[in-house]
């Protein structure tokens, strides 16, 4: 187990060390020269321009100043936004609680409803009731969200008026900012609940449902297709049919034996899958402005906010990295027939 | 004196291909998916003839016409006229053009050096095949489309730089799954025999052991289809794919959104068209699995 997962470890470094590479290089490609661009018009005197390239430690060589990148990134410091001159990190982390709690709810939603419905299917399997399903994931799978979220948007907020159209609140409450969760803020504020009742929460709710279903209906899809192919999987083990030997009920066959070994796949699926709730937050972010890290890098890729993207791009690909090798770690120890790969 | 019927390699391709086929035409899904894919493919390579106006030709009196068969359409627009009068019917057949050619660009990339580079890491081994799958690791390590708009932000917008980077987004797929097939043939006998022979590595991967690879490679390009045209259409939906008046069905989806309230038609075709398109990949994908597949053969 040890060996394994020091061997993890050490592929790790390489990777690690490409992607800073990758993220260092990219933005050093782009045309144009980022002193003029940090300095506009100022620029224009060499006294001032020379200072500033000192400063940005422009003036030393290509491999000093990637050492210093990394060396600057492992104590947390990505540089400064061109836009706002604020820490990335501190941007960073200003805007990822929106993003979370747009990805958790968004994954939450994907499990309620897309475990029943592959469990449903296993159990009709070959039947009609199987084929419709089956065929909707694949549609839910193959749906441009950035399309699905606009046609939400028609539905729901401009046809029935049920739902706002953007934003994360309605801009008239404060909340204070405890976790960084709407949803939790909303109902733990005691000083807003007494002035304005759950009307925050209420308008933090309804502005969550509609991104949360767009960013879900393909994490929604997966699962369902996931589930089934498990469960049919585990439906046909000895201890299935033993248990039905033994009488016991058949809701809890499938419920408790059956259920509980089929996830064990999913949950890893799952644990794998922040690369593309991240993915998702880029394009649902954009289409309802909600104020998360993906609109932000979209923002700051148009406004060629550089040290933003390069930051922003290191930051959430090392975090892949380290949770895609404890996704690993723990199929390991959950599994131990993982542990010789 | 009777000799055993020897099959020749062209009967037996024959005979195979029967057999994929018999495959093939029972899962009705992929059908389907043949027939929409077939569809889209006849409208890019006929849109000159087919679409009724030219796309970029402005019709002032008729701005933001709804569809023909709703209230307030004109039958001269079939599927309404955009904002600035445009023929949305037109622009849509033109955006099949750009779709295929954008999937059928992705997909000769991103397998050519995927297949290479999955060819090399699994004959080799060892110290290729280490760096090779780092290099895999690190791209995926990239969520698909923050790579992809990266490196447009890098190239600078536009619909070639946008291929490019859903090409390279793709890669480490076709990577993986042709090193995979790769690493189960190179201990195979006709392998051994051609080393023996004293056969150049490069024909041996690139004669001997790809064909045998062709299964997997075949349903990955189907999938690469799908996520090409999907990618590419979001980049182009964020303003970093095709440039307007392009119609391109990401781009036409953004131009749009400002009528969502107003002219909603605007917003549902395009979008529909990448749909349809994607999810016929999908399913095509699906049943040349299954079809392709032994071990999923009943």
């Amino acid at each position: 187990m040890l060996k394994f997962l020091l061997n993890r470890l050490k592929d790790l470094i390489p990777t690690l060390v490409g992607v800073s590479l990758l993220s260092f290089f990219l933005v050093r490609m782009v045309p144009g020269d980022p002193v003029m661009l940090l300095l506009g018009e100022r620029g224009a005197d060499p006294v001032v321009y020379q200072e500033m390239k000192e400063n940005l430690g422009l003036n030393k060589p290509i491999l000093m100043q990637y050492g210093s990148f990394v060396g600057n990134a492992l104590q947390g410091d990505l540089g400064k936004s061109i836009i706002s001159k604020r820490p990335v990190i501190e941007e960073f982390f200003g805007r990822f609680p929106a993003t979370l709690e747009l990805g958790i709810s968004a994954l939450l939603f994907a499990m309620i409803i897309g475990i029943p419905l592959g469990i449903i299917a296993a159990l009709y399997r070959g039947r009609f009731f199987d084929y419709f399903l089956m065929g909707g994931s694949l549609i839910g799978y193959s749906m441009p969200i950035f399309w699905w979220g606009l046609i939400l948007i028609i539905v729901f907020s401009v046809t029935l008026g049920l739902t706002p159209v953007s934003g994360r609140i309605n801009v008239i409450f404060e909340v204070q900012n405890f976790t960084g969760f709407y949803l939790i803020d909303t109902l733990f504020d005691q000083e807003l609940i007494e002035f304005e009742g759950y009307a925050p929460f209420r308008s933090a709710l309804s502005h969550l449902i509609l991104p949360a279903v767009a960013m879900g209906t393909i994490p929604l899809a997966v699962i369902a297709r996931m589930t089934r192919s498990s469960m049919l999987e585990v439906l046909s083990e000895d201890y299935i049919r033993t248990a039905r030997a033994k009488g016991l009920p058949y809701k809890r066959i499938i419920l408790i034996h059956a259920l509980r070994n089929a996830l064990i796949p999913i949950i890893t699926v799952m644990g794998l899958m922040f690369g593309s709730i991240i993915t998702g937050a880029i394009l649902t972010e954009t289409i309802f402005s909600w104020p998360g890290i993906g609109k932000w890098l979209v923002a700051s890729i148009n406004a060629r906010d550089y040290p933003v993207i390069q930051g922003g791009v290191l930051f959430i690909a090392t975090m892949i990295v380290l949770i895609n090798i404890s996704v690993d770690f723990l199929y390991a120890i959950v599994n131990p027939k993982m542990r010789k790969a | 004196m009777n000799l055993p019927k020897v099959e020749t390699s062209n009967e037996f391709f024959e005979s195979a291909l029967r057999e994929f086929w018999d495959a093939f035409k029972s899962n009705r899904g992929a059908l389907f998916g043949l027939i929409f894919i077939c569809f889209f493919i006849f409208l890019a390579l006929f849109g000159p003839f087919l679409s009724p106006h030219d796309p970029s030709q402005l019709f002032d009196n008729a701005l933001r016409l709804p569809p023909s068969f709703l209230e307030g359409g004109n039958s001269n627009f079939l599927l309404g006229t955009d904002d600035v009068g445009r023929d949305i019917l037109s622009r849509l057949i033109y955006g099949a053009r750009i779709s295929m050619a954008v999937g059928f660009s992705v997909v000769f990339l991103s397998a050519t050096v995927g297949t290479v580079l999955g060819l090399f890491a699994g004959y080799f081994g060892n110290k290729v095949d280490y760096w090779i799958m780092r290099l895999v690791d690190i791209l995926m390590a990239f969520p698909s489309i923050l790579l992809a708009i990266v490196v447009v932000s890098v190239m600078g917008p536009g619909l070639s730089n946008a291929v490019i980077a859903v090409a390279i987004v793709a890669c480490p797929g076709f990577i993986r799954i042709v090193r995979a097939s790769v690493m189960a043939e190179r201990k195979k006998q006709y392998i051994m025999a051609s080393q023996t022979f004293g056969a150049h590595p490069l024909r041996i991967m690139f004669l001997e052991v790809l064909p045998n690879c062709m299964a997997p490679l075949i349903v990955q390009i189907s999938l690469g289809f799908s996520d090409g045209i999907l990618n590419a259409a979001a980049l182009g939906f964020l303003g970093l794919g095709a440039q307007p008046p392009t119609p391109e069905w990401g781009t036409m989806l953004a131009d749009s959104r400002a009528f969502i309230t107003t002219s909603p038609w605007m917003v549902t075709l395009p979008g529909l068209c990448i749909l349809i398109v994607v999810l016929g990949f999908n399913l095509l994908g699906d049943g040349l699995r299954d079809a392709l597949d032994p071990r999923l053969k009943k």
